[in-house]
């Protein structure tokens, strides 16, 4: 579907020597309740880092405190080279955000929602054309530019709404459960960008519910009450667990009374 | 999307039901419902048993909700009929809603009760009590008791669904129509609630099920699969398994990362005889298009196909998930136009 962008690629090789993300014993409190405490893992440029736990584990507030909405209350972490504690403005221009909840305007048109995110980043007119043109030519959507957003099939928007937060070439772009309620070959097609996305050099993190989808990840790792459980390869957790599924760790991990 | 609500007097097929089978809990024949120029249900029949655990599989849009509004009374059909525990939804709806237990797929609690308090207001609605029905709800009210005072905005996603099931048990409905009970909840959340479903169907409970996540097919005594309005195929979970009519391979490449990923889909899909190759987590399935040959066999020669081409992979012969199953019947029984 697309080749690795020469800059993407580009920034893959020289940014090698230093992570993507690098968070070093992050912990973010919101008075007594520690939310995330003392979380440490990074993810290589062009990696495929899935970010798992139960609702209310901390990914929300680790994801918060990545992009840079969030100050962490102790510990350090810097996202695409720059510290989510003192430069969250550049943080916030070299990252991407995909949000199933919310991400493209329902009531803007295929090619507004596109030059409107491309103004959002920063981008020239003649760089948002050109960008533009690929992205519509890439996702098969050229004859639907201007068709609102609102009248694309849930699949079409996944895929439009990952492209339009990789406008700006991010060098990370942050995935937050992006393919729910879609049927299982658009969710392939996804993943497949998604692979694309990392081949570029691009680091990816991403959210999902789905544990089989977690298999789709380079590495892993899994929340527990703020902490983190379980990371490394998809085989490694499981080999480490003695476990045959995610599913079955996931258990364990979230009720450990209880017998699988 | 906006429907016409029904009118309690029916416009809809009020002629007899053929009744081709009077024992069965559920009968749907060529339920169809447009909304405008949208056909959200086309033509789609079936049949539940007495106590069975039916499951509705597939993608938003299929038309699982349209089909549990249609059958819970809800709307109207443009075409077809159904008969659901003995009464025609378009006719009979007040003897039916009676009898039956719904829960919808958006969060239908009132957020400032607490949890008791949402249980009582349900109970109330029946003209029943929540110390009369505890037989009923114990299993699942024994779980939520301790959070008995909480208003249910308050609560974790998996309670929430607990509860909101509670609230369509709480009048001892004869039948549980459930509506992605599971969307969104995370996966231990979703194993304990299927926990639940199977404890009432040891207790007799006929319930029909809505569900995007194909790894909960197998919870299920029979699923429909459905996509786009249509029911691509109904049977046991096992059987939709077994039925994968083509030689499948499962194909692990000897690297990591998403360029070796790529690569390796890439190759694959030149083959001459690949039918479909997706990604399958850390693993890719390929699909033969030759019905007839012994899989070892072609895991064999598609191994040494890679390796002409410089690519270690490892192959070897695998058996068909529901997702298999699924993709091959969309992609088979894709409509001409």
């Amino acid at each position: 579907m697309t080749g690795p962008s020469p800059r993407a690629a580009g920034a893959a090789a020289s940014a090698s020597a230093h992570p993507a993300i690098d968070a070093v014993g992050l912990t973010r409190r919101f008075g007594l309740f520690t939310a995330v405490d003392a979380i440490t893992f990074h993810v290589a440029p062009g990696e495929v880092f899935g970010f798992l736990g139960a609702n209310g584990a901390g990914k929300t507030t680790a994801m918060r405190i990545l992009t840079g909405l969030l100050a962490p209350s102790a510990g350090s972490a810097t996202v695409a080279g720059f510290s989510v504690a003192t430069e969250a403005r550049e943080i916030r221009r070299n990252i991407g955000y995909m949000s199933q909840k919310f991400s493209l305007y329902d009531d803007l048109t295929v090619r507004e929602n596109i030059d409107f995110y491309g103004g959002i980043y920063g981008l020239d007119d003649a760089t948002i054309a050109e960008r533009r043109e690929l992205l519509l030519d890439r996702l098969g959507l050229a004859s639907r530019a201007r068709a609102l957003v609102g009248t694309l099939p849930l699949g079409w928007k996944q895929q439009l709404a990952f492209s339009v937060a990789l406008l700006h070439e991010p060098r990370v772009v942050f995935l937050d459960e992006p393919t729910g309620g879609v049927d299982p070959i658009t969710r392939r097609r996804f993943w497949e960008l998604i692979y694309e996305t990392a081949a570029a050099g691009t680091a990816v993190l991403v959210t999902t519910h789905y544990l089989d989808e977690a298999e789709y990840c380079d590495r892993l790792s899994i929340m527990v009450d703020g902490r983190i459980a379980a990371m490394g390869t998809p085989e490694d957790v499981r080999r480490d667990a003695g476990v045959a599924t995610l599913d079955e760790l996931f258990l364990r991990l979230m009720r450990p009374g209880a017998a699988a | 999307m906006k429907a016409a609500t029904r009118e309690p007097a029916g416009v809809g097929s009020g002629a007899a039901h053929p009744a081709t089978n009077v024992g069965a809990a559920v009968q749907a024949r060529g339920l169809t419902k447009r909304f405008g120029s949208v056909l959200a249900l086309d033509h789609v029949s079936f049949e539940v048993a007495p106590g069975e655990l039916f499951g509705f599989i597939g993608p938003d849009g299929a038309g699982k909700t349209t089909l549990f509004r249609l059958l819970t009374s809800l709307y109207l059909p443009d075409e077809g009929e159904s008969r659901v525990i003995g009464h025609d939804p378009a006719t009979d709806m007040w003897a039916l809603r009676r009898r039956l237990g719904y829960m919808p797929g958006r969060f239908s609690l009132y957020p400032d009760l607490t949890v008791i308090e949402n249980l009582q207001f349900y109970a109330s609605v029946f003209d029943t009590t929540v110390a009369a029905q505890m037989d009923t709800i114990e299993p699942i009210w024994r779980q939520l008791a301790p959070f008995a005072g909480r208003r249910a905005a308050a609560l974790s996603g998996g309670m929430k669904q607990k509860l909101a099931l509670c609230c369509a048990l709480v009048h001892s409905p004869s039948i549980l129509f459930l509506d992605e009970p599971t969307t969104g909840v995370d996966a231990v959340s979703r194993r304990e609630f299927w926990d639940l479903l199977a404890r009432l169907r040891e207790g007799g409970m006929t319930m029909l099920v809505s569900t995007p996540y194909m790894d909960e097919a197998s919870r299920c005594d029979r699923v429909a699969l459905m996509q786009q309005g249509r029911i691509l195929r109904i049977d046991r979970p096992s059987a939709v398994r077994a039925a994968f009519p083509r030689p499948l391979l499962a194909v692990t490449a000897a690297g990591e990362g998403a360029a070796v990923r790529i690569g390796l889909l890439a190759a694959l899909r030149e083959h001459p005889d690949a039918a479909s190759v997706w990604p399958f987590g850390s693993t890719l399935h390929f699909t033969d298009r030759r019905a007839g040959p012994d899989p070892a066999r072609l895991a064999t020669e598609l191994g040494e196909w890679l390796a002409a081409r410089g690519i270690a992979a490892t192959v070897r012969p695998i058996s068909a998930t529901i997702e298999d199953a699924f993709m091959w019947d969309m992609t088979s029984a894709e409509p001409a136009a």
